[in-house]
């Protein structure tokens, strides 16, 4: 289903399939158009939450992969840098949710990484809530609806597999 | 009509992905001219202080940054002559090709930034991602985009005019037309269109800017 990557997440709709996960979730968004809209309708709006998420892709899982494979002055740099791209994100705006009063395109793009923080605080040994109070309290409000709580992975699962593969790596 | 302002730089490909995208939908537009090598200017920074690249195209005096972002924006905002097709699934296959584009970079552009025999793979490693994009990106196609260009033939669409010049100046044969027969009469058909042709940057004037981009990256790569 996704031979040029071989990778997931895949979504397969009627037996064809999409790949790339924020093309993915376009796809639902354009062919789920009658309920809950993910990007704003006005094309400005839209190009702001393609922007960000966009920077969140090519910034955040590098940034944040380095924390847990690295030790020392190369870590501190790697906690600096996440925090760093941590509050740009934090600074945009004031509403509840990233594009407004609903959970949309860009907070979907970012909340997923949540539940990686207390795995990437515990091995770097930081708080990012103590960094991005503002951030970590839109994610909790995210954390409130059942459709992000119940689907997102456990943190502390998640902690536990980063440290079985610091080891498999030779990262100590 | 509201102004719209390309800021760009005239040897970029990324910049001509916006021209073109305006130019096949008519919409009038400034062009400005960035030095983005040696002096952005406060208005670059201004309008994309995140990344400080262009193309930025302004809108109204609002800003959007990122080739593909601009795309869907002058898409949304400028229906006629549509680069995207109608079926969703159709529009998640040229997002994707588009995304394939922008990740493989490093992989399309290695031959140009290395000598050697880390050239000989970078080009090895370069045409590879171009037999995929030949074979399941354009397939049997007339443009990425079916029977009309669309969006994905824009992302691709340095392969038409740079990457000749590229090779010509880093000594290596790329694509001919015997090894990517597919892919090498996409681009007779590409250039052929009057608003690609148009616009493109002078083939001279592209082969003493880019010889000095050779040497410098090659140089990077020493130090």
């Amino acid at each position: 289903m996704n031979p040029v990557h071989k990778k997931i997440p895949v979504l397969i709709h009627n037996g064809k399939p999409v790949c790339e996960s924020l093309i993915i979730v376009q796809y639902i968004d354009e062919v789920w158009k009658d309920k809950a809209p993910l990007l704003p309708s006005d094309p400005y709006q839209r190009a702001q939450a393609r922007f960000w998420a966009d920077f969140i892709d090519k910034k955040l899982y590098d940034a944040g992969r380095k924390i847990w494979t690295t030790k020392g002055e190369e870590q501190e740099a790697a906690k600096k840098e996440y925090i760093e791209i941590l509050k740009v994100l934090e600074e945009l705006g004031d509403k509840p949710y990233f594009m407004g009063e609903r959970l949309g395109f860009l907070d979907i793009a970012l909340i997923t990484f949540y539940s990686w923080f207390h795995a990437y605080e515990t091995l770097g040994s930081f708080s990012i809530e103590a960094e991005c109070p503002k951030l970590i309290s839109w994610a909790k409000r995210c954390m409130q609806k059942e459709s992000v709580s119940k689907s997102l992975a456990d943190p502390k699962k998640l902690c536990e597999f980063l440290v079985e593969m610091k080891k498999r790596l030779g990262v100590e | 009509m509201s102004q719209v302002t390309v800021l760009g730089a005239w040897p970029s490909p990324y910049v001509y992905r916006v021209i073109w995208a305006l130019k096949l939908k008519g919409v009038d537009y400034e062009y400005v001219e960035e030095d983005v090598l040696h002096n952005k200017s406060d208005r670059l920074l201004k309008y994309n202080p995140v990344h400080k690249k262009v193309p930025v195209l302004v809108h109204a005096g609002k800003p959007i940054a990122e080739s593909a972002v601009i795309l869907e924006y002058i898409e949304e905002t400028w229906p006629q002559n549509p680069l995207l097709p109608k079926d969703p699934h159709q529009r998640a296959l040229a997002r994707f090709w588009i995304k394939f584009g922008e990740d493989k970079s490093a992989a399309l552009f290695g031959f140009f930034m290395t000598e050697g025999e880390q050239q000989e793979k970078a080009t090895k490693e370069g045409q590879e991602q171009l037999r995929i994009l030949e074979e399941q990106g354009l397939g049997e196609k007339m443009f990425f985009g079916g029977d009309e260009i669309g969006m994905a033939d824009l992302e691709f669409g340095w392969l038409a005019w740079w990457l000749d010049v590229m090779s010509e100046i880093a000594g290596v044969k790329v694509i001919d037309a015997e090894s990517f027969p597919r892919l090498h009469a996409w681009i007779q058909r590409f250039k052929d269109i009057s608003a690609i042709k148009e616009p493109l940057p002078d083939r001279s004037a592209m082969l003493t800017y880019f010889k000095g981009r050779r040497a410098t990256f090659l140089a990077l790569a020493k130090s």
